[in-house]
């Protein structure tokens, strides 16, 4: 088994928390994992990215060109990864910021309003969590409970309130994931 | 068996150095590798019997770690490419004066301020000594997070054990990639006593010297022959490298660090192709695996070196070879990551 996702978005909406999370995950299943964030003057006000690789076997390159699925959180990450995604592979993408079509008819699309989703639970800073659960439904790489409990760990000391809403987000996304 | 924890490469370094007995750390922040300097910090300033000092300059932190290895404790600076050219000067000193420590290296894109993305263009200046004078570091090349830390704290190890500096040079890419790492028991190692030479009060006895300079030539002349003894002798026990299908390949790629990684993507794709492609991974660069490469290059008459620079260890792996094979070069360099891609279509000239 190997996956390998790029998650993309304005620095700011928790991309590598979301990258972080899905890591630690992988690595308490038991799998191989790399995360790798991309770091430099990019980050400031432009967009943030990581590739997270979750393999069962000796993970090799952690530099992933083609990944198998991405995250997109906004426009400009959508306009860059796009066409990197492998043929049959999935783009999750953040509706709510994302308005304009896809040009790829070859892989699977999940359309998600995690910004409005995360409005309505009463915080925009878990849209990140909205569409992670998406994926992880979609994908089927690792467990939600896994996340949970990854969850925890990374954000361990911290409100358990806030651990409780990025819950919430998530199984919001899971549901989204399903229906698709 | 150690709980396995998900780490930065720049982190788990300063973990590892800790787990090693490190508790004096000197050093100035640059990216790609401020976040051991921020991990130094968080962890010995809340530690008994331990330093942690932010220099005003690399400069000052290599005389720091110079100082503080002259009293026998382990010491660790950390740096990202032109950090490390300001420090060369206090490491030709230190390997001067027989003391140990350990310098870590995590390159980035040069020449000159350069970039902060991962590169590999200072292995001359690790691997030749770097500073002034006839001296070598003890050069560690890890290609994960776990061999950050194994290697860190072998570094440890090794520059006791010999009395000389030693050096971690990673890259960038290593720096900041997470992976699951373990700190595992360690079997003890018998070091030599540090009691002969160590700066420690010399009430009762006769002073020790740590000096960096003999001004008689004679004098000066059979210092430079002891430690090159050292250097013979790291040839001769030290050499680490990883060697995967050498035996009936195509052809032999030598990478190192995170290029290596990155070859081995190139071979799995390559054997779908039905193309055979061994990979030697040199671990220690100095001492260079010369022995392995002299002789798998008498049996495969195709070498390809990959590195993200624009050709140095090629000229330790051309003169292991010694004329017995082709030598070809691929290289990346100002931060660019080769490609699997690329690698593969480059290779593909050769066969």
């Amino acid at each position: 088994m190997l996956e390998e996702v790029i998650i993309a978005g304005f620095g700011g909406q928790g991309v590598m928390l979301m990258g972080r999370l899905l890591a630690y995950a992988g690595m308490l299943e038991g799998k191989n994992v790399a995360w790798m964030p991309s770091y430099g003057p990019e980050m400031r006000g432009g967009t943030a990215n990581c590739t997270v690789i979750i393999s069962s076997e000796e993970i090799a390159s952690p530099v992933v060109p083609y990944p198998k699925s991405i995250i997109v959180m906004n426009k400009p990450s959508l306009d860059k990864f796009e066409a990197t995604v492998q043929k049959d592979g999935l783009i999750i993408l953040n509706e709510s910021l994302i308005d304009q079509k896809v040009n790829r008819d070859d892989v699977a699309i999940v359309r998600v309003p995690a910004n409005d989703i995360a409005n309505q639970l009463g915080n925009l800073r878990v849209a990140n969590m909205v569409a992670l659960g998406a994926y992880i439904k979609k994908s089927g790489v690792v467990k939600l409970k896994t996340i949970f409990k990854a969850l925890e760990k990374t954000l361990a000391g911290r409100n358990q309130k806030l651990i409780d809403l990025n819950k919430k987000a998530l199984k919001q996304g899971e549901e989204l994931g399903k229906e698709c | 068996m150690a709980e396995k924890i998900l780490m930065k490469g720049n982190e788990a370094i300063g973990e590892a150095a800790i787990c090693a007995g490190c508790r004096y750390y000197f050093g100035y922040p640059i990216t790609p590798q401020s976040e051991l300097i921020a991990y130094m910090a968080k962890k010995l300033l809340k530690m008994k019997d331990a330093s942690f000092v932010q220099a005003e300059s690399e400069l000052a932190a290599i005389n720091m770690v110079y100082g503080a290895a002259s009293t026998g404790v382990r010491v660790m600076t950390s740096s990202s490419s032109p950090g490390i050219s300001l420090m060369q000067e206090g490491i030709s000193y230190i390997a001067c004066s027989e003391v140990p420590c350990v310098v870590v290296n995590m390159m980035r894109g040069g020449p000159g301020l350069g970039d902060i993305q991962p590169a590999q263009g200072d292995y001359f200046q690790a691997t030749k000594g770097g500073g002034h004078g006839d001296y070598h570091l003890i050069v560690l090349a890890p290609s994960s997070v776990q061999e950050l830390v194994d290697l860190t704290m072998d570094a440890f190890d090794l520059a006791d054990k010999y009395r000389n500096p030693a050096m971690i040079l990673g890259d960038g890419l290593l720096g900041q990639m997470m992976e699951a790492v373990e700190f595992k028991e360690r079997p003890k190692v018998d070091l030599p006593s540090k009691e002969s030479w160590t700066l420690v009060g010399c009430k009762g006895r006769k002073p020790h010297w740590i000096v960096p300079f003999n001004l008689n030539p004679s004098v000066l002349e059979k210092m430079n022959l002891v430690i090159n003894e050292k250097y013979k002798k790291l040839k001769e026990h030290e050499v680490r490298y990883e060697s995967i299908n050498i035996e009936n390949a195509d052809l032999i790629i030598v990478a190192y660090g995170t290029v290596a990684r990155i070859v081995k993507t190139v071979i799995q794709k390559a054997k779908k192709e039905g193309i055979n492609i061994g990979l030697i991974r040199p671990i220690t660069l100095f001492p260079f695996p010369e022995k392995i490469i002299s002789k798998t290059a008498e049996r495969i008459k195709k070498f390809l070196v990959v590195e993200m620079s624009l050709g140095q260890m090629i000229e330790d792996v051309k003169l292991a070879v010694n004329g017995k094979a082709e030598v070809n070069f691929y290289g990346r360099c100002g931060g660019i990551i080769p490609t699997p891609i690329e690698i593969l279509k480059e290779l593909n000239k050769y066969l």
